[in-house]
């Protein structure tokens, strides 16, 4: 089992996510993360889902989403080619004496702080997974009240878009 | 000249070129706006069926006899909900067909209203594709789509579900001229590259085996099938879905592979050193326990749906094609190959092969006290009704039996409910068989139980002029669930005696639906029985079979254990060393 990276392109037609998304558990998989929205062109909206699976499920996963109508095209994304980045705010205690610590950290960080009160700091952080989860390690002594994250979305490096690039066809003989 | 005309009538015009001559269905309130055109149309017959689960199953039945689509109709709702298991048994089998819905006006839409079901959200898994239409201006794409889903590619069931408002607005009629789908299509040709390695291995080969599925029969495949199979002298099986692909009498058919396959037939899978698997998916009931299956094979898998190769055993060589256009290909491929002198000796495998079809042939025995034998009966029905009928099976004991003794010799010629199972299949699914193929003769082979699942359909036989016949296996029993009790469960029989030798008496049950009935209880009557029903042809005909309930299915490769430990009898297991190497 591995997490795998898969940037699949969609008809933005109703119910499309509902057809994603069910696949995925009726095939017995279970999703990571999977965030959604529009791409460049109209009418197509690009998906990043994060599985972890073996190869041979995640052979089956992509075959299948392949038979879905409404799916354009896949393509995995592996870390060492991808660019993949996460948001996250984090609701942090932090009050008179604590403040100047926490922002330290916001500065090593190269986070950003985007609410405060007299007890708390809100903060907004970006990056890979295990940069989050390294930054929620070091804010976790303080406190922490709330967090909310948004699924990972992902972005081949170098100059060729998606369109460009031809389907991940796990099937050997095409 | 543009025309306005409503969303009913743009649909009911939709299916006129969609080409449809019939639809199965029953009117209800979201659905009611279509069914007032549908009254003028020219063209489209509508079967006015008694139950929608009856409506499904005729489509199914119309489609597998007669290689179109068929379509079935019901209003939103439980009209809806009650199609769910023919379109679930649809997909199973890759049968084309087209299920058309009323739904609740949009503006009801998420309202819990009456008749209200998300019947697009229910069937997402169990549909090639589906539709929710709101707009009269969608209709006609929608339905041109849908019917290019069903049929293309690998076949399946395509749901339009269309608002009570959208059938009710006008908009102008315009059928689409050309098909929109980029996400969609199907790799119908296969690489030349992998059709030439494909022949070197089948020319290499010492005990290959082609293991034919329902592909074959679904891509019209049986013609080429035979010319390769002739071309390499190469064994052949075919499974429950594929009965008919290639003729039963021919030298080289092993039978049927599987769960209930011969001795023969699996034995060829187990021991082979190629498998060329043609149009089939290997299902759990063909394979026994994966890991002990073929184990020493490599693999040549054919199949136009890519999802299924490598799902459940490695191809050593896949290829994604239309099953008829890879066929076509080898045929040169492997001619080419013979020309220059590469062709291994089969003399030995066929050797070993004939050896396991002398030796456990199919068989059974009669039942001692004199009551009559299911297997006889299925097997003189076979001999009587011939290999150009169409014979339709529910689920269990008796569609196994009519799956071995009855012998096969054309496509399109065996319908049954293969990957789902459905109980119920066998009268609907007749009834939409000799509406799609009305000259040929069309015997449903039904048990007791299935039977009274869905036999009201017979009063629509009986009122539309279908005459089916009806061959009713009744052991009154659930025939497969006591054996197995009597094999697994200390013949402790929970809740399978269905005690239908005498409740119903479906002789006047056949008589009350205004068809023939006949009762048979001893092997002398038999023959008779049928040949009556052959020549009537006024009114469908019930043959209430009385059988022995005691009879079994055999082989049999119980569930959860390997093909090596088939028995072919109650603990007899076939001596596999003269085959072994």
């Amino acid at each position: 089992m591995a997490r795998h990276t898969l940037s699949i392109l969609v008809q933005d037609q109703p119910g499309v996510l509902a057809r994603i998304s069910a696949l995925f558990s009726r095939r017995g998989y279970n999703i990571e993360s999977l965030a959604v929205g529009t791409t460049e062109t109209e009418g197509v909206s690009r998906m990043t889902v994060v599985v972890n699976v073996d190869l041979h499920a995640l052979e089956q996963v992509t075959k299948q989403l392949n038979k879905l109508i409404n799916v354009l095209k896949i393509v995995e994304l592996d870390d060492d080619t991808a660019i993949a980045r996460e948001l996250m705010l984090i609701k942090v205690k932090a009050d008179d004496h604590t403040r100047s610590k926490v922002l330290e950290l916001v500065e090593l960080f190269r986070a950003k702080v985007v609410d405060v009160s007299g007890d708390a700091v809100t903060i907004e952080a970006t990056g890979s997974r295990d940069k989050l989860e390294a930054f929620l390690n070091v804010l976790a002594p303080h406190g922490i009240k709330e967090i909310v994250q948004s699924g990972v979305v992902a972005l081949a490096r170098g100059g060729r878009s998606i369109a460009e690039r031809s389907n991940k066809n796990p099937d050997r003989s095409q | 000249m543009s025309q306005h005309i409503t969303g009913a009538e743009s649909l009911v015009k939709s299916l006129e070129h969609a080409d449809v001559e019939v639809v199965f269905g029953i009117p209800g309130g979201a659905i009611l706006p279509v069914y007032d055109p549908l009254m003028d149309s020219p063209t489209v017959r509508h079967i006015l069926v008694r139950h929608e689960q009856g409506a499904g199953h005729a489509a199914e039945g119309y489609a597998a006899a007669s290689n179109r689509v068929g379509v079935c109709m019901a209003t939103s709702g439980p009209g809806a909900t009650n199609l769910v298991t023919p379109i679930a048994d649809a997909h199973m089998d890759s049968v084309p067909m087209v299920a058309i819905t009323g739904q609740v006006p949009s503006a009801f839409i998420g309202s819990d209203a009456f008749q209200e079901a998300d019947i697009r959200g229910i069937t997402m898994p169990i549909t090639k594709h589906n539709y929710l239409v709101t707009r009269a201006e969608d209709i006609p794409r929608a339905i041109k789509e849908a019917f290019h889903l069903a049929s293309t590619g690998r076949p399946g069931p395509v749901l339009v579900d269309i608002t009570k408002d959208a059938l009710q607005a006008s908009a102008e009629f315009v059928w689409p001229s050309h098909i929109d789908l980029p996400g969609y299509k199907p790799t119908t040709k296969p690489h030349g590259r992998q059709i030439k390695e494909a022949a070197r291995m089948i020319v290499d080969a010492h005990r290959p085996v082609f293991y034919v599925g329902g592909g074959v029969i679904r891509s019209q495949a049986h013609r080429e099938l035979r010319q390769l199979a002739e071309l390499t002298g190469i064994p052949v099986v075919t499974t429950l879905m594929a009965r008919g692909a290639f003729p039963d009498s021919h030298k080289q058919h092993m039978g049927m592979p599987g769960m209930h396959g011969t001795v023969g037939a699996v034995g060829a899978l187990q021991k082979s050193d190629l498998l060329i698997v043609l149009g089939a998916r290997f299902d759990d009931r063909v394979t026994g326990k994966l890991e002990s299956f073929s184990p020493k094979s490599k693999v040549i898998h054919i199949d136009i749906d890519p999802a299924e190769i490598g799902k459940n055993r490695y191809a050593d060589i896949p290829i994604v094609s239309d099953v008829r256009e890879a066929i076509s290909q080898l045929i040169p491929a492997v001619t080419a190959e013979f020309d220059a002198g590469n062709r291994a000796d089969l003399t030995a495998w066929w050797i070993t092969l004939n050896h396991w079809r002398e030796t456990y042939p199919l068989g059974y025995d009669q039942p001692q006290d004199g009551t009559l034998s299911p297997q006889y009966v299925i097997e003189r029905l076979g001999k009587i009704a011939g290999p150009e009928a169409i014979y339709t099976a529910g689920v269990g004991q008796h569609q196994m039996w009519a799956a071995q003794f009855i012998g096969y010799e054309n496509p399109n010629t065996w319908l049954n409910s293969g990957g789902l199972g459905t109980m119920g299949y066998s009268i609907p699914a007749a009834m939409g068989a000799k509406v799609g193929a009305p000259d040929k003769t069309v015997w449903a082979i039904d048990g007791d139980g299935c039977f009274q699942m869905t036999n009201q359909e017979l009063a629509t036989c009986t009122i539309n002029d279908i005459p089916i016949k009806v061959a009713l296996i009744n052991n009154a029993s659930l025939g497969m669930v006591r054996q197995w009790q009597n094999l697994f469960y200390n013949e402790r029989y929970s809740n399978t005696d269905l005690q239908s030798h005498s409740i119903p008496d479906f002789v006047k049950l056949a008589d009350a639906y205004g068809c023939h009935g006949i009762r048979v209880t001893k092997a002398e009557e038999v023959d008779k029985a049928i040949e009556k029903s052959m020549e009537t042809n006024d009114a469908p005909v019930v043959i209430d079979f009385q059988v022995h309930r005691d009879a079994m299915v055999w082989p049999m490769v119980a569930a959860g254990t390997g093909n090596d430990e088939i028995q072919f009898a109650r603990d007899l297991a076939p001596q596999w060393e003269r085959g072994d190497d």
